[in-house]
């Protein structure tokens, strides 16, 4: 494995209010050698995202002040903010949700509650991990 | 614990009605898939179980129920992706120029187990349409067991089985949510036709197929079964056509009537590879 803080590692930051969401994903990136940040809701990601792009997103959509849909639209209009690969992570798990999540350029939507190999094959999906054979 | 003997005698039944090659020590993992189909068919124990299968009277059913009790049926929707991306960028372009506009394109999936993978053919040919420019497609999905096809028909799906290998663009395109369960629509599932089969018995009835995904069953088998699977599977494959397997299974010292195809991932039959050799000539 690659110390941390190597240049190459991918970055990812995971937002979700919720301290054991991010702690589970944070294991689960850390283990495929993501470098992982965390944010508690969508204004705090936004500002860790001026400050530098992540290459992956995974996002909450119920959030205090800025909503995963709200930080995505925002990120999605700034220069370089279509760059990182968005994967929503959320317990809105209806046909409706999924398809505004996409029209507001997320790539990808996991329904909680999730596991590893769902993170794993929709990171995959993205491009952000190399496939793996079952 | 199971007596040694009853051990064996279930390890023979297994072998010779489903090509199962159960281990040495699996004992355990016999037991706790049997228990079931005990209370099920209201079978005392374990001995009782192996006098009736071996010396009757069997009640109806029993012999199947414990038959597909120790299949593993695990699948998902592009399961291994490479497959599938072969499918869509390789062979059917190729396959496509090869056949004639009236030819119905047949496909056959030899082991659909709970219908990801015939479904995930059927989304990427949906996908594919203008390619296939009005071309009839068939694509066949068979199994041993009768459970699974139930729900391949049913075509219902839960929360983790639909986020399992299938982009969620997919999800939105050819599902619709009932309640919690997710249902494949109506256009991919009047793509796939299902019937019962076991490949240890005659298949040539099912005709020839232009593919044949045969995935992530021939690895439960011992060699000889795997060789007299794969030289049927031959005899129903288009001279020209094309063999899918599983990851971990390849044709390699089991067969003669298939070769590697011109890129990682699939087999063509013996004599298309040596007719493509002689046209290069
Ligand atoms: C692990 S699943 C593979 C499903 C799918 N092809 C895939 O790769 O995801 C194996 C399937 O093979 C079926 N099977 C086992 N023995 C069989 C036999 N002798 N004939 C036909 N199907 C068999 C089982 O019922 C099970 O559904």
């Amino acid at each position: 494995m690659e110390p941390s803080g190597n240049a190459a590692m991918k970055t990812f930051l995971v937002v979700d209010d919720s301290a054991l969401v991010r702690k589970i994903a944070r294991r689960m990136l850390e283990s495929w050698a993501f470098d992982v940040d965390e944010a508690e809701d969508g204004q705090r990601a936004l500002e860790r995202c001026s400050r530098s792009m992540p290459d992956g997103i995974l996002l909450d959509w119920n959030m205090p002040q800025v909503t995963g849909l709200e930080f995505l639209e925002k990120l999605r209009g700034q220069t370089d903010g279509t760059a990182p690969k968005v994967v929503f992570c959320t317990s809105m798990n209806d046909m409706g949700h999924i398809a505004r999540a996409l029209s507001s350029g997320a790539d990808e939507y996991i329904m909680k509650p999730f596991d590893e190999d769902i993170l794993r094959e929709k990171l995959e999906e993205v491009g952000l991990l190399e496939k793996s054979e079952t | 614990m199971i007596a040694h003997s009853e051990y064996d005698f279930l390890r023979r039944f297994l072998k010779s009605r489903s090509g199962l090659i159960l281990g040495d020590e699996k004992q355990y993992l016999l037991e706790s898939r049997l228990e079931p189909v005990l209370q099920k068919m209201k079978v005392p124990d374990m001995s009782r179980l192996v006098a009736l299968l071996r010396d009757g009277p069997a009640p109806a059913g029993l012999a199947d129920a414990v038959v597909e009790a120790m299949t593993t049926n695990e699948s998902l929707f592009f399961r291994d992706k490479n497959p599938f991306d072969l499918l869509s960028t390789h062979i059917l372009p190729e396959l496509l120029q090869k056949r004639a506009p009236m030819h119905t394109l047949r496909i056959w999936c030899a082991a659909a187990s709970t219908g990801q993978e015939p479904y995930s053919i059927a989304m990427l040919l949906k996908e594919n349409e203008r390619l296939l420019g009005g071309r009839r497609v068939e694509i066949i999905g068979t199994d041993l067991s009768s459970d699974v096809l139930a729900r391949c028909e049913e075509g219902l799906y839960n929360q983790f089985e639909v986020q399992r290998g299938l982009p969620v663009h997919y999800l939105l395109r050819y599902f619709t949510q009932v309640g919690d369960q997710w249902r494949i629509a109506p256009e991919i599932r009047s793509m796939v036709r299902f019937s019962r089969l076991n490949l240890l018995q005659p298949f040539s009835h099912l005709g020839t197929f232009d593919i044949v995904f045969c995935r992530n069953v021939l690895i439960y088998f011992d060699s000889a079964t795997k060789s007299d699977i794969l030289a049927r599977i031959a005899g129903v494959t288009a001279k020209d056509g094309y063999l899918l397997l599983g990851g971990a299974e390849t044709v390699l010292g089991l067969t003669a009537d298939f070769v590697a195809g011109n890129r990682r991932g699939f087999y063509v039959p013996r004599a298309a590879a040596s007719a493509m050799a002689l046209a290069a000539k």
